[in-house]
């Protein structure tokens, strides 16, 4: 029994439906990706997890609590944290601010989360009083993992975190989602670059037209001829 | 004859009638201007019945005026209405929050066109116009007590010796303080507290700030209890200021709404310049320069003609050209504000 | 009930009501609110067109209705000779140095190219064209103004039968909406709504302020009329006899004298009828005429069009449709219709009263026609028109015993009875308020909606 658990997950945005009998599972202390092609359904199996979608079937199960009549905002509440793909930081805010409303439904006090995440990423630290709109793309990114580590999550998801950042700015960040891990964080990731992800990877799904097509540790998938074929490029 | 240096009396002439005038004008545009671009900020709509909430707002302080006027409560020095201000606010806070829950609430939650709630706002105008002219009527109303004057022309005359005065009125000063406090209170709570900033936060990115666990209902309705102290202030001001007419309040819908876009939709800090610069424009451009210009220019330059831009009655004109010159040369406006 | 029976329906209501009004209050009440439900219904025509049509949101309706109105009196008051004389040509002066000095502008900004201070040449281009101009308007309209400003003071019309000024209000509203559509309609929706809601305003304060060209707030009466003249009537033997034709048993077996004065009675009540009953009729026909055209427009290729800009503008950009010369087209073809109605309620009122235009009455009441009778259709429109401006009409006298009943157990004397019977009036603003909220919450569509599916 994993930590966060989407069973069965069959759902869309009010039309079709996207992803189709799809399950999804994540460990404390374990990274978790989902690859696979073009409109497979990856972003939107995350965000039935988060329950920002309708769902027809399907349960999701947090520490073995059922949370699937949960709004998405309850979710928050009980553990999880989103980064998504585009606009995920307060561009007409500071970083430190961006850091402050990740931490909204706290209530107790913040600085030592916040002096957690400057440990994480010391650029933040440095650049704390500039707007996030200034910011490069990375460190946008920096900003936006940031942000959603500021409720102290146990689940983590990010929706294509590295998109559009530069294979170095991809390294760096994915040493730091490595580190996140060791915190004991579960951490589900949406990746377009599956080689590299897979190989920081515990777990892997490969989803192909909103079904799961290939399960297994991120080691497995990369040694999978299959997958290798088809998904990875040879 | 003139007394002291001519440039002096100019500069005098020039403080009276066109400086105090339009800081005075300018402050109750950016009272105004403020409330539009919070809504805008938030709520995501022009609101159309932003002016007949100002007049909501000053009617119901009217009201508590006279009846506080009638118990024999003053406020020294100070217009009664000023004590009175807080209930008029505490009703605007009502009505407004009624109007939300009754009319957008409903539209949010199926995620309406903006279009679709400036027709309700419009639905709403009619319903408020039709509310304030039923209570209190359609003329003009006197409410006004205290000490009209800080100080008058003639004695800034005899104290400065020259032969422009200088007046400052009570309503001018008044309006110009009330700004100030009011506009640095609520740049306090924007940029310092967790509330304010939780505003910002979402009038930057409504499903970021959804996914920090920011309450969207909270956040409306804070919203809509800041424009209700705003826009009661700004009407009650304006009304102190030049006078109460219910139909006016409608009017002043165009210059508020120019100087929130002049400054960029959703920005605060827009809202004011947008409401100093449409203040200053309108009063500059209908000023008659004549007696200006005899002090300055030598006897056989003296104009004839009155020197003036454009007719008092085109002062409208004159926020609708600085208007539509900024949305043509940039629509996002001075601190770049929103395009939805 | 049927869907295609709903509009047959709805019409027997709305003409019950008008029976009922004739019956029970008067004729002459019923015809007056009958021939202001016709110009709504044309007005309603018109924002539709660009409302559900095209989805523009203008809020000027007020300015074009005031254009065309000042279009009756440019077309058909007797010109003023005095006035032209002493100031006809330095004002036509004005305009043609107006027009050259636009036109010098544009070819400045053109020729100057990229190179520095374009922005401050224009503007300073911009001001000397404003002073030139000044300098011959100022004189000219003062001296315009000057001659018998009791009686005129103005340049008077062009002396043209009054049923031209119609195609003229609306030629006049068109090219408003021309030149003012060229300068917004690129905008977003909101920044539109603003934008008109502003060039209103200043089409009234123009109207209100240029006296040598509409006498202002000292209005214009006595405008012509295509219909005859009640007074007129009451001498011609023809109406006579029509009236004695008509009322022949009520004029039996009464005595000579009696008779006599029994008729010109009658007669008098008659003439006012016929009068409006002419205006009526003539309404009838405009109105046919622009519904058929818009029917027809509606569901031509054309019409598919714009309604395919109005759903999904950037689909209809992304196939090749030019979106913004057609919504040029149409907020032009909508303010024409308005143009024309505005010209019709000047001629139904025989003055042209720039003070008198007001948004609430002239801009935002046919908003609420257009969205209650039911947008995108243009029966609704009509329907609207009619059953709003009935409600506006009747609430006022049905608020005034609402409240006269209400406050009855006050002391009739008493100030506050007193203030909520004046007041009664308003309570119409807010039922328009509450049916418009009320309607778009329960039936969003309108009465009768827009047929959507299959063409």
């Amino acid at each position: 029994m994993s930590y966060l658990i989407g069973e069965g997950l069959t759902g869309g945005y009010g039309g079709p439906d996207i992803i189709v009998d799809c399950t999804i599972a994540v460990d404390q202390g374990e990274i978790a990706v989902i690859v696979g092609p073009n409109g497979a359904g990856k972003s939107t199996a995350m965000r039935a997890l988060l329950g920002m979608l309708t769902m027809h079937h399907g349960s999701v199960k947090l520490d073995g609590k059922d949370i699937t009549a949960l709004t998405p905002q309850a979710r928050i509440g009980a553990g999880l944290s989103f980064v998504p793909q585009n606009d995920n930081v307060f561009t007409t805010m500071t970083v430190e601010e961006n850091l402050e409303m990740g931490a909204f439904i706290r209530t107790d006090d913040i600085s030592g989360t916040m002096e957690e995440i400057y440990e994480l990423f010391p650029i933040l630290k440095e650049r704390r009083k500039q707007m996030a709109g200034y910011l490069s793309g990375g460190q946008r990114q920096q900003v936006a993992v940031g942000r959603a580590m500021m409720t102290k999550p146990s689940v983590l998801m990010l929706d294509e975190p590295t998109a559009g950042v530069s294979p170095i700015v991809m390294d760096e960040l994915f040493d730091r989602i490595l580190e996140v891990k060791d915190k004991g964080v579960a951490v589900l990731m949406v990746e377009q670059n599956a080689k590299q992800a897979l190989q920081i990877a515990d777990k892997g799904y490969v989803l192909v037209m909103g079904k799961n097509r290939h399960t297994g540790s991120g080691s497995e998938l990369l040694a999978n001829a299959e997958v290798r074929r088809s998904f990875l490029g040879g | 004859m003139t007394e002291g240096p001519e440039f002096l009396n100019a500069l005098i002439l020039l403080s009276n009638y066109v400086v105090l005038p339009a800081i005075t004008y300018g402050s109750q545009l950016a009272l105004g201007a403020l409330g539009v671009t919070l809504v805008f900020g938030i709520l995501r709509f022009s609101n159309f019945a932003h002016g007949d909430t100002m007049a909501f707002g000053a009617m119901v302080t009217i009201l508590f005026t006279w009846w506080f006027q009638s118990l024999g409560i003053s406020f020294g020095q100070l217009p009664t209405a000023l004590l009175a201000l807080p209930v008029g606010i505490l009703f605007t806070i009502v009505i407004l929050l009624l109007t939300d829950r009754l009319v957008y609430r409903y539209y949010r939650r199926i995620k309406s066109k903006p279009i679709t709630f400036v027709m309700l706002s419009v639905g709403v105008m009619f319903v408020m116009t039709g509310l304030v002219r039923f209570i209190i009527g359609p003329k003009d109303q006197n409410f006004a007590d205290g000490a009209r004057f800080i100080f008058k022309a003639r004695d800034f005359k005899k104290w400065a010796g020259l032969s422009e005065g200088l007046a400052l009125r009570s309503s001018q000063l008044i309006t110009i303080v009330v700004t100030m406090l009011l506009v640095a209170a609520l740049f306090w709570f924007l940029q310092k507290t967790k509330a304010g900033k939780s505003m910002r936060a979402y009038s930057d990115n409504e499903e970021l700030a959804l996914l920090s666990g920011i309450n969207p209902d909270t956040v409306v309705r804070v919203t809509w209890i800041l424009t209700a102290v705003l826009a009661t202030t700004a009407g009650l001001l304006y009304s102190l200021d030049k006078s109460f007419k219910p139909f006016v309040f409608f009017q002043l819908l165009l210059p508020i709404f120019a100087s929130a876009i002049v400054g960029g939709l959703g920005k605060p800090i827009g809202a004011i310049a947008g409401g100093f610069i449409i203040a200053f424009s309108e009063v500059c451009l209908t000023y008659v320069y004549r007696k200006f210009l005899i002090y300055l220019l030598p006897e056989s330059m003296e104009p004839e003609t009155l020197v003036q831009l454009l007719s008092t009655e085109y002062k409208f004109a004159v926020s609708f050209i600085i208007l539509v010159l900024v949305l043509l040369i940039a629509p996002t406006g001075l601190f770049k504000g929103k395009v939805v | 009930m049927k869907p295609k029976q709903r509009p047959f329906i709805v019409f027997a209501i709305m003409a019950a009501m008008l029976l009922i009004v004739g019956f029970v209050q008067s004729w002459s009440v019923a015809l007056v609110i009958l021939n202001l439900c016709l110009v709504s219904a044309i007005m309603a025509l018109g924002v539709n067109i660009q409302w559900g049509y095209a989805g523009l949101f203008n809020v000027g309706i007020m300015g074009f209705t005031a254009l065309g109105g000042v279009a009756v009196l440019l077309v058909s008051m007797a010109p003023v000779s005095a006035a032209l004389e002493v100031g006809g040509g330095q004002m036509a002066l004005a305009a043609v140095t107006l027009i050259v000095g636009c036109i010098a502008v544009v070819i400045l900004y053109r020729a100057w190219g990229e190179r520095l201070f374009r922005k401050t040449v224009t503007c300073l281009a911009v001001i000397a064209v404003f002073f030139l101009v000044h300098s011959f308007y100022g004189p000219a309209s003062d001296a315009i103004e000057a001659v018998d400003p009791a009686k005129t003071g103005y340049l008077g019309g062009l002396g043209l039968p009054v049923i031209l000024s119609w195609v003229a209000g609306g030629l006049l509203a068109a090219g408003a909406a021309w030149l003012i559509g060229k300068i917004t309609l690129d905008l977003r929706t909101d920044y539109l709504a603003i934008a008109t809601l502003g060039i209103a305003e200043i089409i009234i304060s123009l109207l209100k302020n240029e006296d040598w060209l509409t006498r202002g707030v000292k209005n214009v009466t006595g405008l012509p009329r295509p219909v005859p003249f009640e007074l007129d009537l009451q001498e011609s033997p023809w109406f006579i006899d029509l009236v004695e034709t008509f009322n022949r048993g009520a004029l039996a077996g009464l005595g000579n004298t009696e008779r006599a004065d029994a008729l010109r009675m009658l007669s008098m009540e008659g003439s006012g009828i016929f009068v409006k009953l002419c205006y009526a009729g003539l309404f009838m026909i405009v109105l046919t005429i622009i519904f058929t055209l818009c029917s027809l427009a509606l569901h031509s290729p054309w019409g598919r069009m714009i309604r395919a800009i109005r759903d999904n503008e950037t689909a209809a950009a992304a196939m090749g449709k030019n979106v913004t010369g057609r919504r040029l087209q149409i907020f032009v073809l909508g303010s024409a219709v308005v143009g024309i109605a505005g010209a019709m309620l000047t001629t139904l009122d025989g003055q042209f009263t720039p003070g008198t235009y007001n948004p609430l009455r002239y801009t935002f009441l046919i908003w609420v026609m257009v969205v209650v009778g039911g947008s995108g259709n243009n029966l609704g429109s009509i329907l609207g028109g009619f059953l709003i401006w009935f409600v506006w009409i009747e609430a006022e006298p049905v608020g005034i015993w609402l409240m006269d009943v209400l406050t009855s157990g006050f002391d009739p004397a008493s100030e506050f009875r007193a203030r909520m019977l004046d007041n009664a009036q308003y309570m119409r603003l807010m039922v328009m308020g509450v049916v418009l909220l009320l309607v778009m919450r329960f039936s969003p569509g309108g009465i009768l909606p827009e047929k959507t599916g299959h063409r």
